[in-house]
């Protein structure tokens, strides 16, 4: 059969395509539930109306992302089933474990409180409906820990026996598949990135209005926190990378050997800033290194030996027997410096961010504003930005809201094909897995069918976005400000209109 | 009885649970067309399922993952399978999704009917196509020594599952306006007592067909009690939507969903997807389980889990008690 056209082929790119494309709200939604109820507590306690409008601008971009968050994610539990059925059946004891746990445990939460939150301002009193957006948040935070835990088992097995007799693998330890150092990092990496996403989110939209003059003091508000965010974020996204680069330097060398595009393993290896090679010779014709580097990133040293791709190719032949164990290098390689240089690009325009829009530290008197005015943007303790390098700046600011978009897209491409060709790395690999009694035309259909649907679903959303994020903060309503004090709403408002209805 | 006996029930229970939950919703979906008489009753009927809706579909959810855990030789023929009757309630689930989102948050007339016909479209197939899966499940579909499906798209439109389909389509449109009589004031609410008394008699009629079919074929003495029950239940249930009594109405159009589901499961017991082909090469409660740690494990979460997740939606109904009129339907956009 063509191999372009091979079930094979076509169920990992509709994999790819729904899962990059699920992936894509799915950070937003995290962050941007832990956000919204991070602003929601501050009008809470000091009831200052700018948190309120606030909460309600943002959330209202978190519920028209978590929807599509949320519908595109039943895709991804049921095609393991479609499109998977012998991967399914291989690990299904251990696999599907973490899966039902984040759908008993994690989904109703976030699915029931969310319900609660957006039907429940004027239903509730003022403090459960806040505690309802928090408990959306840990929900968001549970189902990636699961679902993560589940993915971290794939790129390095354990807790686990194989049955021969059922062909089959069983799962002997959960506690490990949950707490295993693959999992930890991952998931510390995957939140912290999506808390870069949000906050970059955040920063742009900002940036946006505040560019224009208009919604000042909630914007003023919403940039400062999203820079925070950002650099936060970012800070913590750099350090688990790091960590996780470690422990796949340990796990899967294959996969960091890709990454580096290093053929022959080295001692002290270099790190390369570019790399143009020859996959069947095996080789680079053009790299451009700094020397020991990579030692340091994958071992903490100057001069410890990497391996490199050839060698870990030859070890696994020995292994598994005789085959082709590398991954698609140019994509592991270009993939692993996008993820990088996106997310870290945005985490720099943060920090800049950070400084450049200061209250009050190093800034002279003259250069502090009220809440209802523009910040300057400042270099130095006495001097603004000109007005070009000012306005660039906001610019600059607006385009980052989809650097961490595309740095996380990179980043799972990038983990996920590293690991060819394996699908649970060394245990069981990706050819597999593929569904054996599913046609190739049934496996084309639906793959037409999603991409189809999720790109109109996609314009769609972005159009919604955009009226939204034009229409800025909402004014606040007297409903608004005198919430309810009894659950179920108060009984003199029996016969008001819904505070929202669909 | 051993672990995999106690998954089989739990399995039920999480497919019960989405069945009354997603029933009425789905109905509800349904009746936008059959019951309101303009756009503003189409929107009391959407609102009563508004906050709602979203967790009463996890219930689907936790009834896959839960499968994949349990069974995973059972979700990987059954998706596997049954792939573009799947395929079909995916896309109609995520379209459902986003219409229910999405619809108030333009003002144009065209997009807000867009996305009111895509509510109906997508709620009306997959109440029809999950009864047509279960239908085809308890009937046994062509499964090889692999625990491949083997059969077509066409093998699973047989009549006998199609009748199911219809019956869940006319049970949860049933389940749907009595839930709206129980939910709804002024006109529409007499109105949805009126129309479930027609959709209760044709669910009757479909139902008692159908469950007769699975006895006869598949059934013994618990599936007929359950059958018995069902029935019954439908009955009383049609008496209390007439005598008014909304509450009991509700709860009697639930009771047959339970009994009904239960009836299927009993029937299915100790298979979980039984081959037409040979009865070596069905699927069963011991060869399409984990390991008895993996068991052990799950049960204890959904032991645990599910109570706690039942308390909390409760609350949630219980929040959203009252019944909603146009009076509350306000014209603004979202």
């Amino acid at each position: 059969m063509e191999m372009a056209l091979a079930p094979e082929t076509l169920a990992r790119w509709q994999f790819g395509i729904t899962t990059v494309y699920h992936f894509l709200f799915v950070p937003l939604t995290i962050s941007l539930a832990a956000l919204t109820a991070g602003l929601q507590t501050a009008w809470v306690r000091t009831e200052n109306e700018k948190y309120l409008k606030a909460t309600k601008f943002w959330g209202k971009l978190f519920l028209i992302n978590i929807a599509m968050g949320v519908v595109t994610g039943i895709v991804q539990e049921f095609q393991f089933g479609m499109n998977w059925s012998d991967y399914s059946r291989f690990v299904g004891d251990v696999f599907g474990a973490p899966l039902a746990f984040e759908a008993l445990i994690a989904f109703f939460f976030e699915s029931t409180f969310i319900g609660l939150w957006i039907f429940g301002w004027d239903k509730l009193p003022k403090k459960i409906h806040l505690a309802c957006i928090w408990m959306v948040s840990i929900g968001t935070i549970l189902s990636a820990y699961f679902i993560l835990a589940a993915n971290s088992w794939m790129q390095h097995p354990v807790g686990y026996r194989i049955n021969e007799q059922k062909g089959r693998a069983e799962l002997t330890d959960f506690w490990l598949v949950l707490t295993q150092n693959t999992a930890l990092a991952q998931a510390f990496h995957t939140l912290s990135a999506a808390f870069l996403t949000g906050g970059a989110f955040m920063v742009g939209i900002a940036a946006f209005h505040l560019v224009r003059k208009k919604h000042i003091p909630v914007m003023k508000t919403s940039l400062r926190l999203g820079l925070v965010t950002v650099v936060a974020g970012g800070m913590l996204t750099a350090l688990s990378g790091d960590t996780l680069g470690k422990i796949m330097y340990e796990q899967q060398p294959m996969k960091m050997a890709a990454a580096e595009a290093l053929w022959d393993g080295e001692a002290p290896a270099p790190f390369s800033v570019f790399a143009y090679g020859d996959v069947e010779a095996g080789h680079n014709k053009v790299a451009i290194e700094i020397p020991g580097l990579l030692s340091f990133l994958a071992k903490d040293d100057f001069t410890s030996y990497v391996p490199g791709i050839n060698d870990v190719n030859k070890s696994e032949q020995e292994r598994f027997g005789p085959g082709d164990y590398r991954p698609n290098i140019p994509v592991a390689y270009w993939g692993f410096r996008w993820m990088i240089g996106f997310g870290m690009t945005s985490f720099a325009i943060g920090l800049a961010g950070l400084w450049l829009t200061r209250k009050k530290f190093m800034l002279g008197k003259h250069l502090r504003v009220g809440d209802d005015e523009v910040p300057h943007v400042v270099l130095f303790k006495n001097k603004a930005l000109g007005p070009t390098l000012t306005k660039w700046y906001w610019r600059i600011a607006i385009l980052t809201l989809g650097f961490p978009l595309i740095a996380n897209s990179w980043g799972w491409i990038f983990t996920e094909m590293g690991r060819q060709p394996w699908v649970v790395y060394g245990v069981l690999q990706t050819r597999d897995a593929v569904s054996p009694g599913v046609s190739q035309g049934e496996i084309l259909t639906s793959m037409i069918v999603f991409t189809t649907l999720y790109a109109i679903l996609a314009v769609i959303e972005v159009k919604l976005l955009v009226k939204y994020v034009k229409a800025g903060p909402p004014e606040l309503t007297e409903a608004d400000l005198n919430p309810p004090t009894k659950i179920g709403g108060d009984p003199k408002d029996a016969d008001k209109p819904m505070a929202f209805s669909y | 009885m051993e672990l995999h006996d106690v998954w089989f029930v739990l399995i039920a229970v999480l497919w019960t649970g989405y069945f009354f939950l997603e029933g009425f919703d789905f109905g509800i979906g349904v009746l936008t067309k059959l019951l309101a008489r303009n756009r503003t009753e189409k929107r009391v009927l959407i609102n009563t399922i508004g906050p709602v809706w979203d967790g009463n579909e996890v219930w689907l959810l936790s009834a896959g993952g839960a499968t994949f855990a349990a069974f995973p030789e059972w979700y990987a023929t059954l998706f596997s399978g049954f792939y573009l009757p799947l395929l079909l309630i995916l896309v109609c689930l995520i379209v459902r999704g986003v219409a229910f989102e999405y619809r108030a948050k333009r003002p144009e007339e065209q997009w807000q009917r867009n996305w009111e016909n895509a509510i109906f479209w997508t709620s009306l197939l997959p109440a029809f196509l999950w009864g047509v899966a279960f239908g085809n499940i308890v009937r046994g579909v062509k499964i090889d020594r692999d625990f491949e499906y083997v059969g077509n798209l066409w093998d699973l439109l047989n009549p006998y599952a199609i009748l199911g389909g219809l019956v869940t389509l006319s049970l949860f449109t049933f389940h749907g306006a009595v839930f709206a009589a129980l939910k709804t004031l002024g006109d529409i609410r007499e109105r949805a007592r009126k129309l479930a008394l027609g959709l209760g008699l044709v669910t009757a009629v479909l139902a008692l067909a159908f469950l007769l079919w699975t006895q006869a074929d598949n059934g013994d003495g618990k599936s007929l009690v359950a059958l018995v029950v069902a029935v019954v239940a439908l009955v009383a249930a049609i008496g209390a939507n007439q005598l008014g009594r909304e509450g009991w109405a509700f709860a009697l159009s639930g009771l047959t969903i339970v009994a009904a589901v239960a009836m299927l499961f009993l029937s299915l017991f100790p298979n979980v997807m039984p081959s037409s082909l040979n009865d070596e090469w069905s699927l069963t409660v011991t060869n399409a389980s984990s390991s008895p740690y993996t068991l052990k494990i799950m049960t204890w979460c959904a032991v645990i889990a599910t109570p706690v997740v039942m308390l909390y939606q409760g609350w949630t109904y219980w929040v959203f008690r009252k019944r909603i009129g146009t009076q509350h339907i306000a014209e603004t956009v979202h």
